[in-house]
Order: structure tokens, then C-alpha cells, then sequence
């Protein structure tokens, strides 16, 4: 028993580990928020396109959401980061990971919205019409507030999912997170970096988890 | 500009049409659900459009401000194109004519006085202080300054129903079009929508109404208009429409109305 917590829950390792810790959370965060804002930004662009009457815009948006989603993300990434160099596209690792995770992450919030968008009665877009306003403004102002409200726990759920999908980045040494904890391991061959870096995790997402579940529950009541 | 329109009957005989369709037609694939209507509204009329479920009123209706895209024919608009617009061209076109849904269709997100002054802000670009002013005023016509800040779920389908009266006045149309305005509605709650149309009628507004509301038309309507399958079967004054119908279909759905409603 001894040995367990003295491999898995050294404090003194912890502390040690932390700074190290610190700097991959860093990396973790930003990788996140550029991830995150260029999905939301990307997915919002291929739901429209998706739920497009133009079969120009429709067809290719439909393709690359459902070639993106199928792909496994590891191997995305690999390919990103491996293959590209080939076709002469060397990228850093976080370029890399970001393009990777883009891709994936894009074709999932845009299911999202696709779903919210066409969660919203269509007579709210016509009332908006029939009082002049025009096809962006109706999606500013009436179609995507709703849109949004009504998917909020699946924007939030997906979130959660490209935070931890971040830790795959390890695989390309970016010193995110996960890699850093790794490194602290294999340094003080001792697994309590990781046990810290799993609680790190935890804090981030547990409120976002418990959000999630109040959305969920308030979405039933009403 | 033109000049303020008055409703008084000499101006409705000698002004132009306020709303004119000419040969309407609307076909969704190779089914034709009009054809070739011919209808037009004068300045300050109230024209009450009735007919069997399915026999197009609502499409017709559609069509004047495009919500329907008219297979053929025209629509003008105190003489303007309606047909013709396309693009920012068709949304101004909109301001001026202005729509009430069988479902209300406020925003649920948005506040009612929100509801009343967007379009207000966006699209006719009213500064905000002035679309509120116009706004409450709106309201207050309806009977609702008082729930400016209530929430669209908060009132009763009636409220609902004169909220979106007032979105629609509030960017001062030439034109109301209203589609079964009261159709969704519990029926203690229908009149006070009649009311307030019956009000707006009384200050000159030209307004075209698809509707059951049969009482209504009797009093209310300058002019009723029978549709059945596509095409104006009859129309005229509403006491020769319903006491004197000349043709077998009106006929027809005139006894059904009566035996289904009193």
C-alpha cells in the first residue's frame, strides 16, 4: 500500500513537478482557446453552408463534416504533422495540432449548429423577413440566439471534448499538459505527475461538467 | 412622399389601388395552387378574404410580400413592383408591408418592447431612442404598454397576437396583411385581436385579412372575396356575399361555416 501511494500520490513529487505542470497548462489553455474559437467560427460557417439551398455551398460542407468526423483525430494529426512535411508544409507543432483539431472540431460544433439552427421554428425567420430585415440580419438577431440556447449543453458538452482532446498532442511533443506531466514521470520515474495532471484536468472540467448537467436539467423542467 | 391617406369613402373610390395582384399564379412542383388571381385593395379598404381550407388564401397572402415566390404574375404596391424587387430592394420593400401570422411568431428570446423595435433599429435604421418612443406608442395602441418588459411567454395568445400588431405598425406600413390572425387563439381571447383591428380599420388602414371570423367580416369588411380551389370564385360586399351568394361553391361553404360554427 506503501509503494501504491508512494508511486501515484508522492506530494513531494507533485511539488516538484509542478512548475513544469504549470507551463504545459499554459500550452493546454491556448491550444483550447484558439481550438475552440476557430471550431465555433468554423462550424458556424459549415452549418450554413450545410443547411444552404445552394447545392454549391451544401454538397461540400456536407463532405467535409462528415469526412471529418469519421476520421479518427490521432490520425489526423499524425498525417498533419508527419505528412505534410513531405509535401513540403513543415509546420510546428502547435500549427500542427491546431489544424488537426480544427478540422475535427469544425465538423463537430458544426453538427451543433446545424441542429440548433434547424431547431428553431421557421416562422421566426419568416416574422423577420416580412419586417424587412435582411438574411444575415434575421440569423444575427433571431435565428442563431435561439439556435444557440436551445444546443447550449452540446456546445458545452463539445468543449469539454476538445480540452481533453488536447492531451493527444503529446503524441507530437508539444509540451502541453499531459506531455509535461509525462516528462516529469520518465524524470522522476515516479507516476505522481500524472495523477496531478489528471487533477488539473478535473478542476478545469468538473464545472463545466456540472454546468452542463443544470442546463440539462433546467432544458427538462421547462 | 404622397400625401396622408384619407379614409374617407370619395378618397376610396377615386385613389389608385393600394394593393393590386394581377394574374397571380403559384405552382409547388405541378401541383398549381393558384391561378391567375386577379384582387385589389384600395387605399384604407379592409378586404376580407374567405374559402375553404386549402383553397390558397394563405399562399395568396404569402405572396404579397414574397414569402411565397409567385410562380407568375405581378403585385404592385401603391404602384410600385413588389414582384419586380430583389435582393435589399425586396427588404425595403417589406417595411411596407406589414404581416401578421396565424402563430404570432414574437421572438422568445427578446422582451416585447425588443420584439417591437428591432426592425425598427435594423432595418428601417430608427435611432434607438426614437424606435423605443415609436415602439411604446405601438403598444400602447394595443392595450400593452404595460408589459413592455414582459417576456413573449408571459402573456396570453391575445396579447401575443396584438404584440405582433404592433411589431408590424411600428415601421408604419401602407399595407396589413393578416393571415388567420385569430385562428390560434382561445376564443375569449379572439376579440380583443378584432378590436384592435376593427381600430386600426377606423383610422384608414388598408389591410387585407384571410380569416373564419365570419362576424367579423360581416361588420368590419369594405369588400369579402371567396377563393375555393385555386381562384376567386366570387367577391363583392359582404351582405350580397353572405346574403345573397350567387354561385353553388359559395353557396356551399357558406351553409357548412354556419352549421359548424353557431
Amino acid at each position: 500500500m506503501n509503494d501504491f501511494i508512494d508511486l501515484f500520490f508522492n506530494l513531494d513529487i507533485m511539488a516538484q513537478a509542478w512548475p513544469l505542470l504549470l507551463k504545459g497548462l499554459i500550452v493546454t489553455l491556448q491550444l483550447c482557446g484558439v481550438v475552440i474559437g476557430l471550431g465555433l467560427v468554423g462550424g458556424l460557417l459549415l452549418a450554413l453552408g450545410a443547411l444552404s439551398p445552394r447545392r454549391w455551398l451544401k454538397w461540400p460542407a456536407v463532405g467535409f463534416i462528415d469526412l471529418f468526423r469519421a476520421l479518427p483525430p490521432l490520425v489526423l494529426l499524425v498525417f498533419v504533422f508527419s505528412g505534410l512535411p513531405f509535401a513540403g508544409l513543415d509546420l510546428s507543432p502547435f500549427v500542427a495540432v491546431v489544424i488537426a483539431f480544427f478540422l475535427n472540431n469544425s465538423a463537430y460544433f458544426a453538427e451543433v449548429f446545424r441542429a440548433g439552427i434547424q431547431s428553431v421554428p421557421k416562422g421566426q425567420a419568416e416574422a423577420a423577413r416580412a419586417t424587412g430585415l435582411s438574411q444575415p440580419q434575421t440569423l444575427a438577431h433571431v435565428v442563431l440566439p435561439q439556435a444557440v440556447r436551445n444546443v447550449l449543453p452540446d456546445l458545452l458538452s463539445n468543449t469539454v471534448e476538445v480540452v481533453k482532446l488536447t492531451s493527444l498532442a503529446s503524441v507530437v511533443s508539444l509540451s502541453e499538459l499531459l506531455y509535461s506531466a509525462n516528462m516529469a514521470r520518465s524524470v522522476t520515474y515516479n507516476s505522481s505527475p500524472l495523477i496531478l495532471a489528471a487533477l488539473v484536468y478535473l478542476a478545469i472540467l468538473w464545472p463545466l461538467v456540472r454546468l452542463i448537467s443544470r442546463y440539462q436539467r433546467g432544458l427538462a423542467v421547462h | 412622399m404622397t400625401a396622408a391617406i384619407s379614409p374617407t369613402p370619395s378618397a376610396k373610390v377615386h385613389a389608385r389601388p393600394m394593393l393590386e395582384i394581377n394574374k397571380l399564379g403559384k405552382s409547388f412542383g405541378t401541383t398549381e395552387v393558384l391561378t391567375s388571381i386577379d384582387l385589389s385593395v384600395r387605399p384604407g379598404e379592409l378586404v376580407f378574404v374567405i374559402g375553404p381550407s386549402g383553397s390558397g388564401k394563405s399562399t395568396m397572402l404569402r405572396c404579397c410580400n414574397r414569402l411565397e415566390e409567385p410562380s407568375s404574375g405581378t403585385i404592385l404596391l401603391d404602384g410600385e413592383h413588389v414582384t419586380a424587387c430583389q435582393g435589399r430592394a425586396l427588404d425595403k420593400m417589406r417595411l411596407k408591408i406589414g404581416m401578421v401570422f396565424q402563430g404570432f411568431h414574437l421572438y422568445p428570446h427578446k422582451s416585447v418592447l425588443a420584439n417591437v423595435m428591432l426592425a425598427q433599429v435594423k432595418a428601417l435604421k430608427r435611432s434607438k431612442a426614437d424606435a423605443k418612443t415609436r415602439a411604446i406608442e405601438m403598444l400602447e395602441h394595443v392595450g400593452l404598454a404595460h408589459k413592455a418588459e414582459s417576456m413573449p411567454s408571459e402573456l396570453s395568445g391575445g396579447q401575443q397576437q396584438r404584440v405582433a400588431i404592433a411589431r408590424a405598425l411600428a415601421l408604419d406600413p401602407k399595407v396589413m396583411l393578416f393571415d388567420e390572425p385569430t385562428s390560434a387563439l382561445d376564443p375569449e381571447l379572439v376579440g380583443s385581436v378584432l378590436k384592435v383591428m376593427k381600430q386600426l380599420r377606423e383610422e384608414g388602414m388598408t389591410m387585407l385579412v384571410v380569416s373564419h371570423e365570419m362576424e367579423f367580416a360581416r361588420e368590419a369588411a369594405d369588400r369579402v372575396v371567396f377563393m375555393d380551389g385555386g381562384v376567386v370564385v366570387e367577391s363583392g360586399p359582404p351582405e350580397e356575399i353572405f346574403g345573397n351568394p350567387q354561385s353553388p361553391r359559395l353557396q356551399s361553404f357558406l351553409s357548412r361555416v354556419n352549421r359548424g360554427g353557431e
